[in-house]
């Protein structure tokens, strides 16, 4: 059963293209990962399901109810953890978690009750009564997901849970989340590290340039990468020229495919392998070519590769692109209302 | 880390939609006194500035002629309107700024997940906030008049005092709520009020009648909302003007007490329909 449908989402601020007919669908208790460089339109899309942006068209269905016209429902399904931990800081933890239940109309002895086990779960009781203004970053992210859950949302929205979080708080965010997840919570998060998608997902989808370019699970998009990635070097450091010339021989080679070069690491040359026949073929054609071998090593197909084959580019490459042309003024103008 | 959730939610939630929208007014409101009660710099600000205006200002003018004034009236009486009127003025006026540092930080977003009954609970908490603070603060005033011997509101009075800064208070409220939304940030919105506070004060009858003014200042202060809020306090202060008397001889005519609460009234609802669609597009 799908909890959350995305269909055709399009949006744009001012003459940028956010989203390009997004179509994205999320079952009833997935734990599903929206994976994509920054400024990728991750955050646009979340916004949009949590009601706190209008797409220029598309539409949004939650649990069967059109969120573009019936927001209040849906909002009271939803929990949202927004990327910017927005704080008051003059406010206790605990009387920022009593402003959420009477802000999603909790009754006083239940709203009491979950904050409790809010501040139980989290770990949050040596300093839940200090004003905020004073937590580390981690724990702002723990009280900020505890506002999130306080109303027991059939879906939890985090974008970018673990930015910035130091590796204590990055591990306690990923095992409450496995938690929620075995409870039967459905999650949806956007992220930019593979290695989070993949330790937590068990769905996902790739997103690029404001639409989904791979969708599936982890483990089912790696498996089409074929049984073994290979990263091949006939030199330390070689050239583009000599790259191609390899290139067209790997090519030629039966049960080898999607064939990559990573500049950075001097033209090495990355591919997939369906089998270690293949591979023995490779080696006497380079063999026969002239061509050394400096290095070449097997892995499995990790989420980068599914992400390279996507898109053409590791997401290491396609950040530094990014944020480089990213402004950040602007996309502040664009998260206020 | 090791409770489990607990369910059978639909018992736990307030349903009554008109509880529900009072459960969030009064959440929020009471999130604006937290932060007053932590941080008081303003509400003390807000007191000792115009404490210091009644003060110095009443020492500047106390020898000026005795005609001056209309009924002989006393300076340091005169000014008290004045001062009372600038203070909830300019409170109000300020009343948008801490939805405008919300937007900015991302807070207000918190608010506009949440499935609140009525988006406006927003713009009720902040003007039920900002009115007691200002009737706070004009009892204040009016305590320091009294004790600096300018008198207090005749029987009555304080009633038509109370209401009168309401009234102006909701409008200016309203308008500032307008601004912090329409405007791009905190810097913009400061500097209206900049802009609009000295000038409207000095143009309107705080500080001296219409009678005292060159003629196109008179026509400004004639036509300036805040005259029309300073003359009807002015008058619950004296026994010999009542509201059915002229209060102001405007260049255009003369106009009574109750027109002066007529005009303030119309233009607060002119307002709200003029905002309200403003605070929809952002609000709803």
């Amino acid at each position: 059963m799908l909890l959350v449908e995305l269909n055709d989402l399009e949006k744009s601020y001012g003459s940028v293209l956010a989203l390009r007919k997004l179509t994205l669908t999320i079952p009833k208790g997935a734990l599903f990962g929206l994976l994509g460089p920054n400024g990728s339109g991750k955050s646009t899309t979340l916004r949009i399901l949590c009601t706190l942006l209008e797409p220029d068209s598309g539409t949004v269905v939650v649990a069967g109810e059109n969120a573009l016209t019936n927001p209040r429902n849906i909002r009271d399904r939803i929990g949202y953890v927004a990327q910017e931990v927005a704080i008051d800081k003059i406010l206790t933890g605990r009387e920022l978690l009593e402003l959420h239940g009477e802000l999603y109309h909790l009754r006083r002895n239940y709203r009491d009750k979950r904050i409790q086990e809010m501040i139980d779960r989290l770990d949050m009781t040596e300093w839940i009564d200090r004003r905020s203004g004073s937590y580390s970053g981690g724990m702002k992210r723990r009280l900020d997901l505890a506002c999130g859950l306080l109303h027991e949302p059939e879906l939890l929205v985090l974008d970018e849970p673990t930015v910035g979080l130091d590796i204590e708080s990055r591990s306690k965010v990923w095992s409450l989340l496995r938690e929620l997840h075995a409870e039967g919570t459905t999650i949806l998060l956007s992220s930019h590290y593979l290695e989070e998608v993949d330790a937590l997902s068990d769905q996902m989808a790739i997103i690029d340039s404001g639409k989904v370019i791979a969708n599936g699970s982890p483990s089912e998009l790696k498996k089409e990468l074929g049984n073994n990635r290979v990263t091949l070097k006939v030199r330390e450091f070689s050239n583009q020229v000599e790259a191609e010339n390899v290139r067209k021989i790997i090519q030629g080679v039966n049960g080898l495919h999607d064939v990559f070069f990573n500049r950075a690491q001097g033209f090495s040359i990355n591919f997939f392998a369906d089998d270690s026949e293949s591979l023995s073929t490779l080696r006497s054609q380079l063999n026969e070519a002239g061509y050394g071998i400096f290095s070449l090593s097997e892995s499995r197909p990790s989420l980068d590769d599914v992400y390279l084959k996507a898109t053409g580019i590791t997401l290491m490459d396609a950040e530094l692109e990014v944020s480089s042309k990213r402004d950040f003024k602007k996309e502040a103008k664009q998260s206020m209302r | 880390m090791n409770t489990t959730f607990s369910s059978s939610r639909p018992l736990n939630k307030q349903e009554i939609p008109i509880n529900q929208f009072l459960q969030e007014v009064f959440a929020l409101t009471k999130r604006l006194f937290l932060q007053l009660i932590r941080r008081p710099s303003t509400l003390i600000a807000g007191v000792l500035q115009p404490l210091i205006w009644l003060v110095l200002f009443g020492a500047l003018f106390k020898n000026a002629p005795v005609d001056f004034l209309p009924g002989g009236m006393d300076y340091g009486k005169f000014l008290g309107a004045g001062i009372i009127v600038f203070t909830a003025f300019s409170g109000a006026l300020n009343a948008g700024l801490p939805v405008m540092f919300d937007r900015e930080f991302g807070f207000l977003n918190r608010l506009l997940v949440a499935p609140l009954q009525s988006r406006s609970s927003i713009v009720v908490s902040s003007i039920v906030y900002i009115s007691t603070i200002s009737l706070l603060q004009c009892f204040a005033i009016m305590s320091a008049a009294f004790f600096l011997g300018y008198g207090w509101p005749e029987e009555g009075g304080v009633l038509l005092v109370l209401l009168t800064l309401l009234i102006l208070v909701f409008a200016v409220t309203a308008l500032s709520l307008g601004l912090a939304f329409i405007l791009p940030g905190h810097i913009e919105l400061i500097a209206v009020i900049f802009v609009a506070n000295l000038p409207l004060l000095f143009a309107s009858t705080a500080l001296v009648p219409i009678s005292f003014m060159p003629a196109w200042l008179g026509w400004l202060a004639a036509i300036n909302p805040l005259t029309f809020a300073i003359e009807p306090i002015r008058a619950a202060y004296s026994s010999s003007i009542g509201l059915g008397s002229v209060l102001i001889r405007a260049p255009y005519g003369d106009i009574t007490g109750y027109e002066c609460l007529l005009i303030l009234i119309v233009l607060t609802i002119g307002l709200f329909f003029v905002i309200r669609p403003l605070l929809n597009r952002k609000l709803i």
